[in-house]
């Protein structure tokens, strides 16, 4: 039974349906919200209503005051550590003298309701003397006067590229863009239950993406070793970056300790908005110079990333940012300085995609200009400069797997774009505005456009980046059965459909279950940057081989007894692995060079629009896409990654926008933050490549964020070509289309 | 908070006279929006849907009268060629879960600027009955119905009863403008309605000012200009628009800027008008 198996009922490559689709879609599934003991008590926040106050004091009393209440917690409770941090721990458990964005937490409350917490958290007296707030990024970062919103300073990472000495070119465009705050807008808010238990630890069930990184941030705040702290993924309502970052985790095992009750801690609709990091809005200013037949001779940019008020995973984005930020092209010469700041605006953080979107829309519609310029088409001067296998990247690393980026592009135009509407008569549903009847067709005109992204696949810049899989073969009922255990968030990606197919087809044993993710097995890092499929995948396929060697051991000492005979007589056969992908090395802090990631993936995106000019609203049409996934492990989920991060990418070209003035959220619900409805998703024509990468467990490449990037400049290029207008921000407002500059 | 059941109209009527601060609740659409974003906390609810008249609406001497637990989803069904303004404005609420549980009468009672259903009421002169256990029955002209915003012309002890309207005597037409293509809150909205008896064209405003509101001047303008016997000159309609534009009050909000919504309520007007006079024009030269 050596080699892999691909003639097992849905083993890699099989369409295999997720465990958890019928629940989902009969709305029986279990989310993390719907956690219950019948003992449990309720916890409640209390935030700050100011983005810059200073802190006089805090009187909890009169909660304590209020019937049901069993405690009210600040600062000053906190056990341990009283900061927390994905990359450093600047972030307080609770605000101890002073806030520095609109929602930061202040206090906590446990009641035996969750209205009298909220009512209890209302009375709780904070004496804020309100601050002069930081909100300009750009007077964050360049103007010296400008007050510190972190003591050292405002400027929390900056990352220059420099390649080459040539900054002059016969064909200059220029441009400068904006990213407005997208939100992950996952549909399951934050929320969780804390058990304390008889040891003085606690165990926490919990949506989250990284069950060991979120331990070992909890831990020290509770002043308890992380193995009393036990940790169950709780069933997650979506992520996209927004649950990489703690939440309620320690708030909630806090009154769990004090009040010696089970916690639970749901965040409300409007909470949830503040209760997570966001998207980077991005302010940039690019120049690329070309020859006049549109070949790259330098690209010079100016990223501008707004982190927020505290660090959470800013520097990594500034590194995406800068590494990827002259797209998927070949350029000699290039001066990119890319800069995270701190603000008093809402703390941003990683969102699929993850730096790498904000960049591929400015450079994307610079590709455009260029073409423009130089009389070719879009697709044409993407295929001019094009980076292929054996390219470099501006950091100087050489591409060495499959990117074949031209033949993708040629793929995408030869597809037959969709028919024009006939005149008259046409369903409203097809038209801007849908039933909502803007239009009968008047005004309505339609444009094509091309977008190409980049985006490093698994973590980046020298990150030990490793899962750790434990597999377990033995009988039940007679028969073999194969039991995968790891620590890896299923987020909705569907990574426990795949982690399944691997071992049915490493194994050769159709009965596979897939252990809850909790932190009694090793760490899987986190589902995020595309990477659970290549790493837990990796560290799955590496213990499936172990126990495969061991079971080719035991028949070869046993000669003629099949897999069940072997197993009665052997007993259980288990193997624990530890996977890593090949190392990667920081940026060079000067010149920003180095090998600094280890897998890149490509997606190109054709849009194709119908445009009211008059009223300034959009249907997207068509979106066609290709993307070259290495290896295929699950057709389905993986067309619905597609459709999902397409779906995402159109919602930052047209629609979704966090809203902030002067440091104040002025959109925290599903009435005015829009995501994409069916009728604004329009059906996608998707061709997927497989051209391997030797160094990925089957030659796989991620597959989750790259199609987040490509769609959005593709739209965004779609509606220019409609309106003939600059459109140099989105998400577009219908007022940027219809009411003159 | 106090949850009181009425299972008939007098019931009603009387739990609202005890208890003027209790809010009505039909379909819960809104009411619970509010709640449970801790808009308000009403010390009662005063729950409308065990009284089956409600639910029911009847033509008599040429007036339609809809209970206001009509739904949009049954408006939409059962109403829709006899009021097909009010049944465009019902099919852009929501979604069809929203649909099904809202009413018209919510909409009545919420008295948002945004309120969907507002603009045809307005276009087509719909009429309100609203009634107190102590006064009786008053009716109430659309046009009379919204004091401000979120403020409606109901007494503390009364409730909406029923909307009066006479079916559609000449083309309607209802059109929003949203930033997605479904399930959104108006930016601005406008119905038509032609009366062609009185050669006269109804008009509502949504979103654009601290209340749903007609567009006096614009509908005098046709009055003055339209020849009910011609074609609808280009100038003429882009006046309509601008007039309809003039008449709002509009301001920069989280869902769009006071110079968008005036320039989206003129495009709106014009081709709202346009489309009812092509119509009414086809059904003419049809009859001719």
């Amino acid at each position: 039974m050596s080699g892999m198996d691909t003639r097992v009922a849905g083993g890699v490559g099989a369409s295999a349906l997720r465990p958890d689709g019928t629940l989902k879609v009969t709305g029986e599934f279990a989310y993390s919200s719907d956690l219950w003991l019948d003992d449990m008590v309720w916890g409640v926040t209390l935030r700050s209503p100011h983005p810059s106050a200073r802190i006089r004091s805090i009187d909890v009393t009169p909660a304590l005051a209020m019937p049901g209440v069993l405690c009210a917690l600040t600062h000053e409770d906190v056990p341990g550590l009283k900061f927390h941090g994905l990359d450093h721990p600047d972030t307080p458990v609770l605000a101890i003298d002073r806030v520095r964005y609109q929602g930061e937490p202040v206090a906590l409350v446990a009641a035996d309701h969750p209205e009298r917490a909220r009512r209890a958290a209302a009375a709780i007296v904070v004496d804020y003397e309100v601050t002069e707030a930081v909100t300009d990024p750009w007077r964050a970062a360049f103007d010296p006067s400008c007050p510190k919103v972190q003591e050292g300073g405002n400027v929390l990472r900056h990352q220059p590229v420099r390649v080459g000495s040539v900054f002059e070119a016969p064909v200059v465009v220029t441009g400068e863009y904006e990213v407005g705050m997208q939100d992950q807008a996952p549909l399951g808010p934050e929320s969780g239950l804390a058990v304390p238990a008889e040891d003085g630890g606690v165990d926490l069930f919990v949506a989250t993406q990284w069950l060991h990184v979120d331990r070992d941030q909890i831990a020290p705040c509770l002043g308890l070793p992380p193995e009393k702290v036990r940790m169950t993924l709780a069933g997650v309502g979506g992520a996209f970056g927004a649950r990489e970052d703690l939440s309620m985790q320690i708030h909630a095992c806090m009154l769990a300790l004090r009040t010696g009750r089970p916690v639970k801690i749901v965040y409300g609709r409007e909470e949830s908005f503040f209760g997570h990091v966001h998207r980077h809005p991005a302010r940039m200013r690019y120049e690329h110079g070309a020859t006049e037949d549109g070949r790259l001779v330098y690209v010079k940019a100016e990223i501008l990333l707004d982190g927020g008020a505290y660090r959470s995973s800013s520097p990594a984005v500034v590194g995406n940012a800068a590494s990827l930020g002259a797209g998927p092209y070949e350029v000699p010469n290039v001066a990119i300085d890319a800069y995270g700041v701190y603000t008093n605006n809402p703390p941003c953080g990683a969102m699929r995609g993850f730096g790498a979107v904000q960049a591929c829309f400015a450079y994307e519609s610079q590709m455009d200009k260029l073409a423009e310029a130089c009389g070719i088409s879009p697709v044409e001067v993407r295929v001019r400069n094009a980076v292929s296998q054996g390219s470099r990247l501006i950091t100087g690393q050489v591409i060495d797997s499959p990117a074949p980026l031209a033949e993708m592009l040629r793929e995408l135009e030869a597809f037959p774009l969709p028919e024009e509407p006939a005149a008259g008569g046409r369903d409203l549903r097809a038209l801007p505005g849908g039933v909502a009847q803007t239009t009968h067709g008047e005004g309505v005109r339609r444009g094509v456009g091309y977008g190409v992204g980049i985006k490093n696949i698994c973590f980046s810049e020298g990150f030990d980046d490793f899962s750790t899989a434990r597999v377990r073969v033995e009988l039940a009922g007679g028969e073999p059965h194969v039991l995968v255990h790891t620590a890896a968030a299923e987020v909705g990606q569907g990574l426990v459909t795949v982690q399944a197919q691997i071992a049915r087809t490493e194994l050769g044993i159709d009965r596979v279950t897939v252990a809850p993710a909790d932190t009694r097995v090793g760490s899987a890092g986190s589902s995020s940057a595309s990477r659970q499929s290549y790493v837990t995948g990796g560290a799955v396929k590496a213990a499936c081989e172990a126990v495969r060697a061991r079971l080719d051991k035991l028949a070869e000492e046993n000669p003629g007894l099949t897999l069940p005979e072997l197993l009665e007589r052997s007993g259980p056969v288990e193997e624990t692995r530890e996977y890593r992908h090949r190392p990667t090395y920081p940026m060079d802090p000067v010149t920003g060079q180095g090998d600094s990631h280890t897998q890149l993936a490509l997606c190109v995106h054709r849009a194709v629009v119908d445009v009211d000019v008059e009223l300034g609203l959009v249907k997207v049409v068509e979106l066609a896409a290709v993307q070259d996934v290495g290896r295929v492990l699950n057709p389905l989920a993986l067309e619905g990654q597609i459709h999902g991060g397409t779906a995402q990418g159109l919602g930052l070209a047209l629609m979704e926008e966090i809203q902030v003035v002067d440091g104040r959220v002025r959109n925290p619900s599903f009435t005015d933050y829009l995501i994409p409805t069916i009728l604004d998703m329009p059906p996608m024509r998707v061709s997927i490549l497989e051209n391997a990468d030797p160094a990925a467990p089957y030659g796989l490449r991620g597959a989750g964020e790259p199609p987040t990037l490509s769609s959005t400049p593709a739209i965004a290029a779609a509606v220019r070509a409609a309106t003939g207008r600059p459109l140099p921000r989105v998400p577009i407002r219908p007022q940027d289309i219809a009411l003159p500059a | 908070m106090d949850f009181i059941r009425a299972t008939t109209w007098v019931d009603a009527l009387a739990a609202k006279a005890a208890q003027p601060g209790a809010v009505p609740i039909q379909g819960g659409t809104d009411v619970m929006v509010e709640i449970n974003f801790d808009v308000r906390r009403p010390p009662a609810l005063l729950d409308l849907t065990p009284v089956a008249e409600l639910a029911e609406w009847s033509e008599r001497d040429g007036v339609l009268r809809i209970g206001a637990g009509v739904t949009y989803a049954r408006l939409i069904a059962e109403l829709g060629d006899r009021l097909p303004g009010l049944a465009q404005a019902s099919r852009t609420v929501g979604s069809s879960q929203i649909r099904n549980r809202g009413t018209v009468g919510g909409n009545l009672g919420a008295a948002s600027p945004a309120g969907d259903a507002h603009p045809p009421l307005l276009a087509g002169d719909a009429v309100i009955e609203a009634e107190s256990a102590a006064r009786g029955v008053r009716m109430i002209p659309a046009a009379e119905f919204y004091l401000g915003v979120k403020r409606n012309a109901l007494a503390p002890d009364e409730l909406i009863r029923a909307v009066h309207v006479r079916p559609a005597a000449g083309p309607q037409y209802f059109a929003k403008v949203g930033t997605r293509n479904a399930m959104v809150i108006a930016v601005c909205s406008v119905a038509v309605a032609l009366h062609p008896g009185e050669r006269r064209v109804g008009t509502g405003v949504g979103s654009a000012a601290p209340t749903p509101l007609r567009a006096a001047e614009a509908e005098e303008y046709l009055a003055a200009e339209l020849d009910w016997d011609s074609g609808l000159p280009a100038p003429v309609a882009a006046r309509f628009g601008e007039l309809v534009s003039a008449a709002a009050s509009p301001i920069d909000d989280v869902r769009g800027t006071a110079a968008y919504r005036r320039h989206a309520l003129a495009v709106l007007a014009r081709r709202t008008l346009t489309w009812a006079w092509n119509d009414y024009r086809k059904a003419a030269e049809r009859c001719a």
